[in-house]
């Protein structure tokens, strides 16, 4: 038996090429015209994947001509870089995808989601057999555990999630904060939602139109607060977005200072994504202040992204122990038949074949 | 036989820290399980050894510089045993691993481990006063711990550089917390301390009286300042650090200068 992969990816293709190749073909398809044993399509935005047992050799060609979307149009045509990868390369490549080590965001963990999703659609039509059944059990097993054994998931990388993230290292729940929105812009909005996502009830907004305050705090669930009144909001506020066009700073140490003096004991969170920004940078020096910018969330979101990459040694290394037992107990396991243990609930076709 | 012990107890906090920094090196920073298990390892042996060394002195073993350095690094760690787990704070192993290690290390090379010249009659006074006070320093031990932590995680949120640790670290709010209530322990039972020195029967040294009222007065005037919120957070936790450093300095003092003529 030959276990493969043949696919294409953001490594390998642009999205143009990639769109070529995507959603026209299902497993079924696959396994109707080639005579693979099993097959499974992992399609996501970032990749068209095949992931194929034959007993004969199937070529890439023949894969490439069952995913195109062009009917009677010979792949060679756009020359796609689809790359292939047999038995153990296989079985790598697959438990880095899960493990989300081929990313275009590193460690992110949406791809899990996607080949659990893949994996249960090709196993209820029924071209899941024993071999593609063990080893994606075996690569979701592999995904948890590089997760849980690294820092491969840690930190988060886009702007809002980061400001969700330092406001749970700075609060630690978050259903106690005190959240207040100064300029109802998109990201102030965004930034809004996410924090009410992670259990934060009390919103305040705040705008130089109080319609616009209105509907924004209708939309998040909040109360909108009079423009004139947000700067005495800071004595009870946790946590200030702020987010206005406003040519000069707003906040600035001097009108900060009084209000910081009633609130000694409770850090104060702001995050300013306007630009120019409504924050003097010099209120990040004050007592129990931490000042966060659009430049500096966009630097901690990079800083969290190195901080994934250098875990990728430590990913790989897991991988390769996986990926060696998975081998050796594949090449013991697939001349008896599976335990009962091990047998996926497989449609008739792969019981089929599986008993052939 | 209890020395043996004690040496291993040492090399399983020593295996804490090690670990701790190899997985530090490699960016890969895991230190839960294994942390926990080495230091309740270690703890078990201290158990052993201050049990063994009791029953040896038919006493609490309390009786020269030696043995209250250990049973304070055993303080230490029992705080990290209840507080650890309690506060979700698996992390504090990874530091309260070396001021263990560097405890029991000093008392295990260090020559101060001599007998008592006299064998005292056991006094359950003395030994209350002398175990709870210890035990005191050990929740003191562990603030002193917490406010490194909130400091380190400070301190990567103002300069906005976080490192692998940052994850790791429980948040300001919760560090502060801890902090507060590891200081309300540690001086409610060195109140309990001291107030039982007074029912010794002994009459008290007076270097030791006055090295006790002033660190009872540090940790008063921290938990004063804490309580009307004179300090920010981050003066309350590098207060912790200073105040056990004091509080250590004068504990070597007292118990050096345990010979000295006693108040009138």
């Amino acid at each position: 038996m030959n276990l493969f992969c043949i696919g294409l990816s953001h490594r390998t293709a642009d999205v143009a090429t990639r769109e070529q190749f995507a959603g026209s073909a299902t497993a079924e398809s696959i396994l109707r015209q080639t005579g693979c044993a099993e097959a499974l399509l992992l399609t996501t935005c970032n990749r068209v994947e095949v992931y194929a047992v034959s007993q004969p050799r199937v070529s890439t060609d023949e894969i490439a001509r069952c995913l195109t979307r062009r009917i009677n149009s010979d792949p060679h045509d756009y020359a796609p870089p689809f790359y292939r990868y047999e038995a153990n390369k296989c079985v790598q490549h697959l438990f880095r995808v899960a493990s989300g080590l081929d990313s275009m965001v590193v460690g992110e963990s949406e791809i899990l989601g996607q080949a659990k999703k893949a994996y249960e659609s090709a196993r209820t039509s029924g071209a899941v057999g024993p071999y593609l059944h063990r080893l994606f059990q075996r690569a979701f097993r592999v995904a948890k555990h590089v997760r849980t054994h690294t820092d491969i998931a840690r930190g988060a990388v886009s702007v809002g999630s980061v400001a969700v993230d330092l406001a749970q290292r700075i609060f630690g729940k978050l259903s106690d904060c005190k959240v207040l929105v100064l300029g109802a812009g998109e990201t102030s909005e965004r930034t809004a939602r996410a924090l009410i996502s992670r259990g934060v009830s009390d919103l305040r907004v705040s705008n130089r139109s109080i319609d616009r305050a209105c509907e924004l705090a209708q939309a998040v669930g909040g109360r909108s607060i009079p423009f004139d009144d947000w700067a005495a909001q800071c004595r009870e506020i946790d946590i200030l977005i702020t987010s206005t066009a406003s040519e000069t700073s707003l906040l600035t140490t001097d009108k900060l200072a009084p209000m910081l003096r009633e609130r000694l004991d409770r850090p104060l969170f702001i995050i300013d994504i306007a630009v120019p920004r409504d924050v003097d940078p010099r209120v990040n020096e004050m007592e129990g202040v931490y000042l966060y910018d659009i430049d500096s969330l966009r630097s901690v979101a990079e800083q969290s992204l190195a901080l994934r990459r250098q875990q990728i040694a430590a990913a790989e290394a897991i991988i390769a122990e996986h990926v060696a037992d998975f081998f050796d107990s594949i090449s013991q396991g697939l001349n008896r038949p599976p335990q009962t243990t091990e047998r996926p609930s497989l449609g008739e076709n792969s019981l089929r074949a599986w008993e052939l | 036989v209890d020395r043996y012990l004690l040496i291993v107890s040492t090399v399983c906090f020593l295996a804490a820290v090690v670990h701790t920094v190899a997985e530090l090196r490699a960016g890969v920073f895991r230190p839960m399980r294994f942390n926990f298990f080495a230091v309740g390892l270690g703890f078990i042996f201290q158990t052993a050894f201050l049990s063994v060394r009791g029953h040896a002195l038919g006493r609490c073993p309390l009786t020269n510089l030696f043995e209250v350095f250990v049973f304070l690094a055993w303080s230490v760690a029992l705080m990290y045993m209840l507080v650890g787990p309690l506060y979700r704070l698996s992390l504090m192993g990874a530091f309260t691993a070396p001021l263990v290690v560097l405890l029991q290390g000093f008392a295990l090379v260090a020559p101060i481990d001599m007998s008592h010249p006299v064998k005292v009659p056991a006094n359950p006074w003395v030994e209350f006063h002398a175990s709870i006070s210890t035990v005191a320093y050990g929740a003191f031990a562990l603030a002193c711990i917490a406010g490194v932590m909130y400091l380190i995680q400070e301190r990567q949120l103002k300069t906005h550089q976080l490192h692998s640790i940052f994850y790791h670290l429980p948040s300001l709010t919760d560090l502060y917390a801890t902090i507060t209530r590891l200081l309300w322990w540690g001086f409610a039972l060195y109140t309990l301390g001291i107030a039982s020195g007074f029912f010794t029967g002994h009459p008290l040294p007076r270097v030791q009286v006055v090295a006790a009222i002033g660190v009872w007065l540090l940790y008063a005037t921290i938990l004063q300042s804490r309580h009307l919120r004179w300090l920010a957070p981050r003066w309350v936790a590098a207060l912790c650090i200073i105040g056990f450093s004091v509080a250590l300095a004068l504990l070597w003092g007292i118990t050096f200068t345990a010979g000295m003529p006693p108040l009138p």
